[in-house]
């Protein structure tokens, strides 16, 4: 094929450019601004690419020990946890229907994907949470979406396409069907078992709606609660007004913004790599 | 029991038969006791969390009183259904869902997929693999994170109106604007998903023979109408499969998006069929007209996507249901 034409290539970079941009300033303005002093942001008109005198007065007082820590370790400790009871629980669901011949994984595959036609709402998955005896608990947060039908699907299909002979000469070699999950199965998924782990994690890290639903007792309020409240409307955190806060106000919002970004870019390099090199897309076609 | 078991509900076209053909049922279950209890834990899952609430919705047929509990609330038929549908205000959280998916299918729809030809049209793989990890980062960030990031940027005391007075124009607070609510909103879930949905585009492109864009040079076709003759073409199946599979989902719009907003523009504007059932139900405790409202959605919802995943049948397309992650 013939070099593409210069203009062409000015045009498309200069494209390109600007999306990266509008994507990082969000990203760049949030983490400056919680950098700032009350004269930076005065100057820059709320929202500060480069403060001139970086201070982290504002995440002093966001880890001083009242609402926001707290909330901090409820989200971390559902998120963990979550994590690892969905992944338990998709593991087991994917590997427990992944061989055609087992008595009845057809009818259970079927229940599983049905969900995905149809949902039950707010009321009906209210009322049954309520029933259960789930509200005011952490197994609200965790238990209504602990299995996403999407990643069983992927998974499931990743270890049916597994090469059929390892399999069956681990169990000519005396492995049994846990054996052969925990021995073979598994290390031959870590890309596909990664991929999965961030998006139930992220999940669990952002969920919002479930914890307004469900939650009334305000100490067990995960961050995105805690963000609301202080951020969008506005209000002040008992523990931080107490506090001889010498930061602005909008610093200390953006400093809570930066403390819940914060995690998912450290995860984020790990991850995307498998994102770019095409394992989702061939799980999602497959 | 055996008999059903033996009428494979999906993968019919499966060439493998059973193995050993003569086993009872009872042999079978010892067989693979392993790999069923290690199913069951998201069995009970999906029962209980995802057929279990159907049950609820006879609230929707209910004068339900939470104390009293859902046996004894006294049944009223389909009164929940009548009065909450003569409510002006279900009718107006409709327009506003329609109003905001419509925009949504105009101006979101195409972004990833000009962005995923022209990312496909880099010949530097350093450069393509760059734009991705940025643009697909947004899709991790959550809601609330992200309205309150345009609120610092586009609400009252952000940089925006400020901007805007600095150089002499009057202060123009987006947010708070009832007329260009389903604007904003569109403009949100693009800055966070345009991104991460070229991944099923770009896929799409990596798919087209390289083949039919040499012969297409070789006949002289130049790149505007090799763009239109071979990769348009390549990505219509997806196009139109995606295009379906929204309009199954339209009375969904981003439900904690705009709860989150709602207030800023107030009901009129700002209320779509999922808000209209929380606050009702949730917060103002009518539940039997929230279930009765829930209960419609859910059905006519079921049917949308039933309906749609049928039209790609007939479009040829096999396994759609795994596209319907939204």
């Amino acid at each position: 094929m013939e070099r593409p034409s210069t203009i062409g290539l000015v045009v498309k970079g200069l494209i390109l450019l600007t999306v990266v941009l509008l994507v990082a300033y969000p990203f760049v303005g949030v983490i400056g601004t919680s950098l700032s002093t009350e004269s930076d942001i005065a100057r820059s008109g709320g929202f500060v690419l480069l403060p001139t005198s970086p201070s982290l007065s504002a995440y002093e007082t966001v880890f001083n020990g009242g609402t926001v820590t707290r909330a901090l370790l409820v989200s971390v400790l559902v998120t963990v946890i979550g994590t690892a009871a969905s992944m338990l629980a998709t593991i087991g669901m994917a590997y427990g229907l992944s061989r055609r011949e087992v008595t009845g994984a057809r009818w259970i595959l079927l229940i599983a994907l049905l969900t995905m036609l149809f949902n039950p709402g707010l009321i009906a998955n209210f009322l049954l949470v309520k029933q259960v005896g789930l509200i005011d608990t952490f197994g609200a947060l965790i238990l209504p979406g602990l299995v996403s039908a999407f990643n069983l699907v992927v998974l499931r299909s990743f270890f049916m396409g597994l090469p059929r002979e390892l399999l069956e000469s681990a169990r000519i070699d005396g492995a049994g069907d846990f054996g052969i999950l925990v021995r073979i199965v598994l290390p031959l998924s870590k890309a596909v078992l990664a991929v999965i782990s961030l998006f139930y994690a992220v999940g669990y890290w952002n969920a919002f709606f479930n914890a307004l639903l469900y939650l009334n007792d305000s100490d067990k309020f995960p961050l995105p609660l805690i963000l609301r409240t202080f951020v969008l409307q506005g209000r002040t955190l008992d523990s931080l007004a107490a506090a001889e806060a010498p930061a602005p106000v909008q610093a200390i919002q953006m400093a809570v913004l930066v403390v819940a970004i914060v995690p998912i870019l450290l995860v984020y390099p790990f991850l995307q790599r498998y994102f770019t090199k095409g394992v989702l897309t061939g799980a999602i076609k497959g | 029991m055996t008999a059903t078991l033996d009428a494979p509900p999906t993968e019919a076209a499966s060439e493998r038969r059973r193995t050993p053909p003569k086993l009872s049922l009872w042999r079978r279950l010892r067989r693979d006791r392993v790999m069923l209890l290690l199913a069951l834990p998201g069995l009970l899952y999906f029962l209980v969390f995802h057929y279990g609430p159907l049950f609820g919705y006879v609230v929707a047929f209910k004068d339900y009183q939470p104390y009293i509990g859902f046996v004894d609330s006294p049944w009223v038929g389909l009164q929940n259904f009548v009065s909450v549908f003569a409510d002006p205000g279900v009718w107006n959280a409709l327009g506003n869902t329609l109003k905001i998916t419509l925009t949504q299918l105009v101006l979101f729809f195409p972004a990833p997929i000009a962005l995923a030809l022209l990312l496909n049209s880099v010949l530097s793989d350093k450069v393509r693999r760059f734009v991705q990890s940025v643009v697909y980062l947004p899709h991790f960030i959550g809601w609330v994170i992200i309205v309150s990031v345009f609120q610092q940027i586009l609400g009252g005391a952000g940089a925006l109106p400020n901007f805007l007075e600095s150089v002499g124009l009057p202060r123009y607070d987006m947010m708070t604007d009832p007329d260009v609510f389903p604007l904003l909103v569109t403009l949100q879930v693009i800055w966070k998903d345009a991104g991460w949905a070229t991944i099923i585009f770009l896929a799409a492109l990596l798919s087209i023979d390289q083949g039919l864009y040499e012969a297409a040079a070789m006949d002289g076709a130049g790149r505007w109408r090799r763009l239109w003759h071979v990769t348009l073409p390549g990505i219509t199946p997806i196009i139109i499969l995606l295009l379906i599979l929204n309009l199954g989902s339209i009375l969904s719009v981003g439900f904690e998006q705009i709860l989150l907003q709602r207030d800023n523009v107030g009901p009129d504007a700002g209320e779509v069929l999922d808000t209209f059932v929380y606050f009702n139900g949730v917060k103002d405790g009518q539940w039997g007209a929230a279930a009765a409202v829930g209960l419609v959605k859910t059905i006519v919802g079921t049917a949308l996507v039933l309906g749609a995943n049928k039209v790609a049948h007939l479009f040829g397309h096999e396994g759609v249901y795994r596209g319907a992650d939204k």
